[in-house]
């Protein structure tokens, strides 16, 4: 599969575009409901937490998202944007199996993305901005 | 993503339809909330039409939830789709929220 690239502005609205994105470019690497599934979660997030956070209600940009299956079948998507730089340590890991009282209001996002997704890497340099490197090995 | 509310005798059946992403889920919460305010905390949210639910709608339906019980209520999950349980149950709330699989079950359990 030939890399295939969206550009799409960083607000809100974007997220079903994206998934549609999403969706065509894994059903074309052959992938089943299941992997696609796995991988629309994890980039509907991931996109969110960039509009919310990097971009936020006061800064405008945009979302550049690439996706491209690997010589050995391995999807690699990688989001970038413009916006505040992310550094994921500062998000703290949501205390699932927390009852009802202690449940966490964010951060769910990067758990889920974390979990669906085999490598979740963030990489920011003043020059490119964030970069999101995520990578979901071929099933099996 | 479509809303709609039945006021019951005892319940408020809401259904919801289509996804419920970071784009719709303050519209989903909004709805929520504004039952509860007006003390219909006894809620039953008909997933069966939601295409997608991402971690702002959970957030939502967590948020619901506290502020029902806090009231004396619930808020009882019907009909979730294969995919909304999975993602339930990644965020471990399918202990958090009671599910049922029939619509007439969920509503008759308040």
């Amino acid at each position: 599969m030939e890399e295939q690239c969206l550009t799409v502005p960083g607000r809100f609205e974007s997220l079903a575009q994206i998934a549609e994105f999403v969706s065509a470019a894994v059903r074309d690497a052959g992938w089943d409901d299941d992997e696609l599934f796995h991988v629309q979660v994890a980039v509907d997030e991931a996109c969110s937490n960039i509009i919310e956070h990097a971009y936020g209600p006061q800064v405008t940009g945009v979302v550049k998202l690439t996706c491209c299956i690997q010589s050995q079948g391995d999807l690699v998507i990688t989001i970038h944007d413009n916006g505040k730089p992310f550094d994921p340590a500062t998000v703290p890991e949501p205390p699932i199996g927390a009852d009802l009282e202690n449940l966490p209001e964010g951060g769910l996002g990067l758990y889920f993305m974390r979990k669906l997704m085999d490598e979740v890497t963030f990489h920011f340099d003043s020059t490119n901005g964030n970069v999101l490197t995520m990578v979901k090995r071929r099933p099996k | 993503m479509e809303i709609s509310t039945k006021d019951m005798k005892r319940v408020s059946l809401v259904a919801v339809a289509g996804r419920v992403d970071s784009a719709t889920a303050p519209d989903f919460e909004k709805a929520l909330q504004s039952l509860i305010q007006a003390n219909r905390s006894q809620i039953v949210l008909d997933l069966s039409g939601v295409e997608y639910m991402s971690s702002a709608g959970i957030r939502g339906m967590v948020s619901a939830l506290k502020a029902s019980k806090s009231g004396g209520g619930d808020v009882r999950l019907a009909r979730p789709s294969t995919r909304v349980k999975e993602v339930l149950e990644l965020a471990g709330l399918l202990s958090i929220f009671t599910v049922y699989d029939d619509l007439v079950e969920a509503v008759g359990s308040f």
